[in-house]
């Protein structure tokens, strides 16, 4: 698996990441972006997979089955959501009225 | 098939590349758009990838768990209002909390079916104090998971499945609150202390499972508890604190699917969970700031409750017609709208659109000033008003509009109420003393729209309500916007 230091070193080099990127961003894309990010970490949804892929007995199938149908929904609707936003910031068309869809 | 492993591998730097580009490209409104579609052609690469791991089983029932949570949050994240936006995020948090909370579960019961398996006699030796053991477990590791998690991996584990159960209690009841489901603040002498006391018997719990003394009730418990007191620590949180509340959870949840990562050797999810943790938690600070509140206070204070010595406001609320308020605003110069969340919960923000255009038809200069907590989250209100179709330039933040407010000569207030209350500044006994505050007083006229005489969300007695360039126009937002348009209009004949 990941040697424990270089684990160490890819912890530290993406929270620097991560704090650079939000850092300079406008007021007006808070919101966008936290719910980006909140999309992002839909990536739990590998994890689950994995879990699940994993799993030996039906307890941990029943909990791995779980853990997938919250991550696809984390992943999915984070998705949704983002991109509902974000649309709102194609053009400023005045008379644009709901742009949604 | 040597090739497939590294391929795999690829796939998920690919992602992990393709999210923090996306995320880059989410950071500026011109190439926002794009940017969640990067990170969602990185979504689809990693999963994809997964199903060709090696040692993958139960790949139908994998295939229908994705498809049924895809679908479902697709609908759900479809048809939901912009209104709504930030429970629907707090939901979909909660879920990516629960998720990693759910890999920590398998992870450690497979630990437990696992030892049962080394050590049929009972009592494993996992004394800490014989790394050599590890190390020689860690290398004997097999693909059937015939091997221990190291200590490390198994501590991280413990942690990410703690952090992420309590996100994900915690968000649900975010998002119910939000949605008006729970509207009292479930508030009991000694909560601080309960909490503690969940929280100290999570970690207790957590940090025998850690040592590897593993059991299933013992596992049963720990997640109980960790529920429990995501539970417990958010239902006192008044609504009015919940976006701080949320964005520290996406944090949360970020950290979690991190450390769950680790357990699993997967990089694209230490690497994402970790942006998000770094960034969420980032986010979570400048929203507290805005609000003039730490965030131990947001978790830990109970606000208002202290507020008792607050000035009394002399004086009597001076109502205005929505006649005559039109009439102000047709013929003024300069009118700065500063709309709050009141007027989203009315959904009036096309109708101001609307009343703003006849203004600016008639040549009056019109601007929105957005307090940086307007609305439910940083930048809430922005999305709300180019919902709506109005453009940026007429949009101005805080310390833009500020000085501004002196030369202007109506100011309508839409909904907002802590925001603009400038006890922020005089009274010190104020809960909200030091927040900054839109300077609206300063106008030569303000006029509030506000459903009733009654104190804001917050519960503080606002100022500006009292002061002689101040007068009231009570009625729903929506509403009394939709009068101010027809006596603009009328105005004109």
């Amino acid at each position: 698996m990941i040697d424990g230091f270089l684990a160490l070193y890819i912890f530290m080099l993406a929270a620097f990441t991560g704090y650079e990127i939000i850092a300079r961003v406008p007021v007006i894309l808070h919101t966008p972006l936290m719910s980006g990010s909140n999309f992002v970490h839909g990536i739990v949804l590998v994890g689950a997979m994995i879990a699940l892929g994993h799993a030996q007995t039906p307890f941990e199938m029943t909990i791995g089955f779980i853990g997938v149908l919250l991550g696809a929904g984390n992943a999915a609707g984070g998705y949704v959501v983002t991109e509902r936003m974000l649309e709102m910031f194609k053009s400023s068309k005045p008379d644009a009225g709901k742009g949604a869809k | 098939m040597t090739w497939l492993p590294t391929l795999i591998k690829a796939c998920y730097f690919v992602a992990a590349l393709l999210f923090i580009l996306g995320l880059k490209r989410m950071s500026s409104p011109r190439t926002a758009r794009g940017g969640i579609v990067w990170a969602g052609y990185g979504m689809l690469v990693a999963v994809l990838a997964t199903f060709f791991l090696p040692d993958m089983h139960h790949l139908p029932l994998l295939a229908a768990a994705v498809l049924i949570g895809v679908t479902a949050a697709w609908w759900s994240g479809k048809r939901v209002a912009m209104t709504a936006m930030p429970q629907m995020v707090a939901l979909y948090n909660g879920m990516g909390g629960g998720a990693a909370a759910a890999i920590g579960a398998v992870e450690l019961i497979g630990y437990v079916r696992t030892l049962g398996l080394l050590h049929p006699a009972g009592v494993p030796d996992t004394s800490p104090l014989q790394p050599e053991s590890w190390a020689v477990n860690a290398a004997s590791r097999i693909p059937q998971g015939l091997a221990l998690l190291s200590p490390v991996e198994l501590s991280l584990g413990v942690l990410g499945a703690l952090i992420g159960a309590v996100s994900f209690s915690g968000s649900v009841i975010a998002f119910a609150k939000l949605q008006g489901w729970l509207d009292k603040r479930f508030v009991f002498p000694g909560q601080r202390g309960v909490n503690l006391l969940l929280l100290a018997g999570a970690v207790v719990v957590g940090l025998l499972l850690a040592s590897g003394h593993t059991s299933l009730p013992l596992i049963v418990g720990f997640f109980a508890l960790a529920l429990l007191f995501g539970l417990m620590m958010t239902l006192p949180i008044g609504g009015a604190d919940m976006p701080v509340v949320i964005s520290l959870y996406n944090a949360f949840t970020g950290l979690a699917v991190a450390f769950e990562g680790f357990v699993l050797g997967n990089e694209a999810m230490i690497i994402a969970g970790m942006v998000v943790g770094a960034a969420g938690t980032l986010l979570t600070q400048l929203m507290a700031k805005a609000m003039n509140r730490s965030i131990g206070n947001v978790l830990f204070g109970s606000f208002g409750a202290s507020g008792g010595e607050a000035k009394a406001i002399e004086g009597a609320q001076k109502p205005v017609d929505a006649s005559d308020a039109a009439v102000m605003m047709a013929y003024a110069e300069r009118v700065v709208i500063v709309p709050g969340y009141g007027l989203a919960v009315a959904q009036a923000q096309h109708k101001v659109w609307e009343f703003a255009q006849l203004l600016i038809k008639r040549g009056v200069k019109v601007k929105f000033a957005i307090h940086p907590v307007a609305g439910r989250m940083p930048g809430h209100m922005n999305v709300l008003l180019a919902e709506a179709g109005v453009p940026y330039d007429l949009i101005a933040d805080m310390d833009d509009i500020n000085p501004e407010f002196a030369a202007t000569d109506v100011a309508l207030v839409i909904g907002a109420n802590d925001v603009v209350n400038p006890m922020a500044k005089t009274d010190p006994a104020s809960p909200i003393y030091g927040m900054p505050i839109l300077d609206v007083i300063n106008a030569k006229q303000v006029i509030v729209i506000k459903r009733g005489k009654g104190t804001g969300f917050a519960g503080i007695e606002n100022a500006l309500f009292y002061a002689d360039n101040t007068r009231m126009l009570y009625g729903d937002g929506q509403a009394a916007v939709g009068e101010l348009v027809n006596e603009v209009k009328a105005v004109d004949g």
